[in-house]
C-alpha cells in the first residue's frame, strides 16, 4: 500500500481520482476519452519499444551505412563518407548483382501472376461441390509447414522440383530457338521452378478460398437464371467481387517470394556483407552491402506498385 | 428389311432424340456444371494438381529409404528395393537426431510464445482503444511485414554482437516479445481482427463490476481468444521452426542450431571429404533425404493434428472483408 502510495502520489506525478498533475504544476484532467488513450498506448507500448528498436533504428541505421565505406576494426567501426557512390557503384560496377536484379525483375513479374492464377483455379476447383474437400485441402496447404530454405535447396539440387513430364515435351527447347534471349531465360527458369512457384500458393488459396465462399449463391442463381453460363459469371461475378484480395495477394506473394532465403539477390546481399563476395577492388562490407539491400528494397516496392497500378487500372476500367 | 434410304434420315434425326438428349444430359447437366464432362475434368484437374504439389514429399519419402546400389540402377524410379532404415540410422547417430531436435523446438518455442503473448496485447490495444496517431501507427505497424530482413539485418547483426546476443537465443526472444519478430504484423492483425468483433457491451460492463483494463483483459478477452491464440501460436512456431536465413546468421557457429541447418552442416562437412561422384558421395543423397524428412516430421505430425486451426486462419485475419 505504501509503495502504491509512492508510485502515484510524487513529486513527478500526483494522480488524483479526476486529475493527475505533472511535476507539480501541470493539472490534467482525467476524461473518459484521455484514459482510454493512455490505456490504449499502455498495450502498444511492447510494440512501439519494438518498433523504435527492432525496425525503425535498423532501417534508419542501415540508409545511414549505405553512405559510407565501412571498415570494421575489432570493435570499433571506421566510417568514410562516400555519399551516394555505393549505389552507384552496384550499377556501375558490379555486373553480377545487376544482373541478378534483372533475373529477379523478371522473375517476380511472371511468377506473381502465375501464383494468382494457380491459387484462384485451385481455390475455384476446391469451391465446387466436391467429395474430400478437406484431404485436397490439406494437400495445396502442405507447402506452408515445410517450405524451409536447406530443405527446398536439397530438393532443388537433386532435381526434385522440376517435373520431369514437363521437360520430356521439348517446350523449353522451342522456347529458347524461337525467342529472345531476354524472354526465353526466365521463361526457362519457370519451366525449371514451376514446382517452387506453386509451391507458394498455399496461404493465396485459403484467402481465395475464404473470399470465394463469402459470395452470395443468390447472385449465381440469378445471373443463370438470366442466362449466364459459368465462363460469364466468372467474369462478371466472380472476378470483381475477390478484386480486393487479389491486391492483397499481390503483396503478400511478392514480399514472400523477395524475402525467400534461396533467393539469389538475398544470398548475394549476405555474402557481400560477410566479405565472402569481393566486388574487384570495390568497397565491399556493411557499406555496399546496405545500398545492395536498399536496390532491393527499392526495387521491390516498384513491382508491388506497379502490380496494384495494372490492377486499379483493369478495376477503373471496368466501372 | 430396312431400305437404305431410312438411313440418312434416322441419322439426321438424331440429335434430337431421346437417347442423344440423355446422353447430353448426364455429360454437360442441366446447367453445365452438374453434368459429368465437368466433374470428371474438376477432379482430374485436383488430382493432377495434388500430384504436383506431393511430387517433392514423396520423391523424398521414397528416396530415403533407398540404399547405394537403388540410386546408381536406373531401373529404380519409385519404390525402393527393400525397405531399410540405414539412411535413418546415419542421421539418428551422427547428428544426435533428438537432441538436435530438443534444441530446435525450443528454439521456436520460445520466440513462438513470446511473439503470441505481445501480439495478442498489441493487437487488443490497437483493436479497442482510440489514441492520438493511431492510424499512423497501424499503418508504420503494417509496413514492417514488406521491409526485407536484410535491410535491418546489418545494424541488427551488430547490435546483437555488441550485446553479446549472437549464438543465444535471446536474439530471438527480444524481438518478439516487443512484438517485432517473424512476420509479426501478420499476428497483430489476426489479434486485431478478432477483438475488433468482441462486442463492447461486454467491456463496459465488466467496467462497471470495477475491472480494471488488464483484469478485463486476462479474465474476459484472453477466454474468448483461444482459436486466435493458438492460430497465432501455431503459425509462428511453424514460422520460427523453418526460419533458416536469420538462425543461419545469428546462430553462426554457435552450438545452438536449428534442425534444418544442423543437417545441413552434418552434410557439407560430409560431402567435402569425399569427392565428386564417388560411392560415398553418392550415398550422401539418400542420407540427406532422411534428414529432410526426420526435420520435416515434427511439423507434418504437428500439422496433421491442427489442420484446422490453419484453414480457419485465414477468416480470422479479416482481410476477405467483415
Amino acid at each position: 500500500m505504501n509503495l502504491k502510495a509512492k508510485l502515484f502520489h510524487n513529486r513527478l506525478i500526483n494522480m488524483h481520482h479526476d486529475h493527475v498533475i505533472l511535476f507539480n504544476r501541470l493539472r490534467i484532467q482525467i476524461t473518459h476519452k484521455r484514459r482510454s488513450s493512455v490505456i490504449g498506448l499502455s498495450f502498444i507500448s511492447l510494440w512501439i519499444v519494438g518498433y523504435l528498436i527492432f525496425a525503425l533504428y535498423p532501417i534508419a541505421y542501415s540508409f545511414y551505412l549505405s553512405l559510407f565505406k565501412v571498415r570494421l576494426d575489432g570493435g570499433a567501426i571506421d566510417l568514410t563518407f562516400e555519399g551516394f557512390n555505393n549505389f552507384a557503384a552496384a550499377f556501375l560496377y558490379d555486373p553480377y548483382f545487376v544482373e541478378i536484379l534483372i533475373e529477379y525483375v523478371l522473375e517476380m513479374l511472371l511468377n506473381v501472376p502465375i501464383t494468382i492464377v494457380f491459387a484462384l483455379l485451385i481455390a475455384m476447383l476446391i469451391n465446387q461441390p466436391i467429395k474430400g474437400k478437406a484431404i485436397f485441402r490439406t494437400i495445396f496447404f502442405l507447402p506452408v509447414i515445410i517450405t524451409t530454405g536447406p530443405v527446398i535447396r536439397e530438393l532443388m539440387n537433386q532435381g526434385a522440383t522440376t517435373l520431369p513430364s514437363i521437360e520430356s515435351y521439348g517446350i523449353i527447347d522451342l522456347i529458347i530457338t524461337n525467342l529472345n534471349q531476354a524472354i526465353a531465360d526466365p521463361l526457362q527458369a519457370l519451366f525449371d521452378t514451376i514446382l517452387l512457384v506453386l509451391w507458394f500458393t498455399g496461404i493465396q488459396i485459403l484467402i481465395f478460398l475464404a473470399g470465394l465462399q463469402k459470395i452470395d449463391k443468390e447472385i449465381y442463381e440469378a445471373s443463370m437464371i438470366d442466362g449466364a453460363g459459368p465462363w460469364e459469371s466468372f467474369w462478371k461475378i466472380t472476378l470483381p467481387q475477390i478484386m480486393p484480395l487479389i491486391t492483397v495477394i499481390v503483396i503478400y506473394t511478392t514480399v514472400s517470394m523477395s524475402v525467400f532465403s534461396l533467393n539469389e539477390v538475398i544470398i548475394y546481399i549476405q555474402n557481400v556483407m560477410l566479405g565472402e563476395s569481393t566486388v574487384g577492388t570495390l568497397t565491399t562490407g556493411y557499406g555496399y552491402s546496405a545500398a545492395l539491400a536498399w536496390i532491393y528494397f527499392t526495387v521491390m516496392v516498384l513491382i508491388i506498385l506497379l502490380f496494384v497500378g495494372l490492377l486499379s487500372i483493369r478495376r477503373r476500367s471496368r466501372v | 428389311m430396312m431400305k437404305l434410304s431410312e438411313v440418312p434420315k434416322r441419322v439426321k434425326n438424331f440429335p434430337q432424340g431421346r437417347a442423344y438428349k440423355r446422353l447430353r444430359k448426364i455429360l454437360f447437366g442441366m446447367k453445365f456444371t452438374d453434368g459429368l464432362f465437368y466433374k470428371v475434368s474438376v477432379y482430374a484437374l485436383l488430382i493432377s494438381l495434388s500430384y504436383i504439389y506431393l511430387y517433392p514429399v514423396l520423391y523424398m519419402v521414397t528416396g530415403s529409404f533407398m540404399t547405394m546400389e537403388d540410386i546408381i540402377d536406373v531401373a529404380v524410379q519409385w519404390i525402393p528395393s527393400s525397405l531399410n532404415f540405414v539412411n535413418y540410422q546415419i542421421v539418428f547417430s551422427e547428428i544426435g537426431y533428438f537432441s538436435t531436435l530438443f534444441d530446435a523446438v525450443y528454439l521456436a518455442i520460445v520466440p513462438a510464445i513470446s511473439a503470441t503473448v505481445s501480439a495478442a496485447l498489441v493487437g487488443y490495444g490497437f483493436a479497442k482503444f482510440d489514441f492520438p496517431f493511431k492510424k499512423l501507427l497501424f499503418i508504420l505497424m503494417i509496413m514492417t511485414f514488406i521491409v526485407p530482413p536484410q535491410i535491418t539485418m546489418l545494424p541488427m547483426f551488430r547490435m546483437f554482437s555488441q550485446y553479446n546476443l549472437l549464438g543465444s537465443i535471446r536474439a530471438f526472444v527480444y524481438p518478439a516479445i516487443l512484438s517485432n519478430g517473424l512476420n509479426a504484423a501478420i499476428f497483430i492483425l489476426i489479434f486485431f481482427q478478432f477483438f475488433r468483433m468482441v462486442p463492447k457491451s461486454l467491456i463496459e460492463s465488466a467496467e462497471l463490476d470495477g475491472a480494471n483494463a488488464f483484469t478485463i483483459f486476462i479474465r474476459i478477452i484472453i477466454p474468448l481468444a483461444v482459436p486466435s491464440i493458438i492460430i497465432v501460436f501455431l503459425f509462428s512456431f511453424v514460422w520460427y521452426y523453418n526460419e533458416t536465413y536469420l538462425s543461419g546468421l545469428y546462430l553462426r557457429g554457435s552450438d545452438l542450431l536449428s534442425l534444418p541447418l544442423r543437417i545441413d552442416q552434418y552434410i557439407s562437412n560430409f560431402t567435402s571429404i569425399y569427392p565428386e561422384g564417388s560411392p560415398a558421395r553418392e550415398r550422401m543423397q539418400a542420407v540427406k533425404l532422411a534428414g529432410n524428412v526426420l526435420t520435416l516430421l515434427p511439423l507434418l505430425t504437428l500439422y496433421f493434428f491442427t489442420q484446422r486451426y490453419f484453414v480457419e486462419s485465414i477468416d480470422r485475419t479479416g482481410i476477405t472483408g467483415e
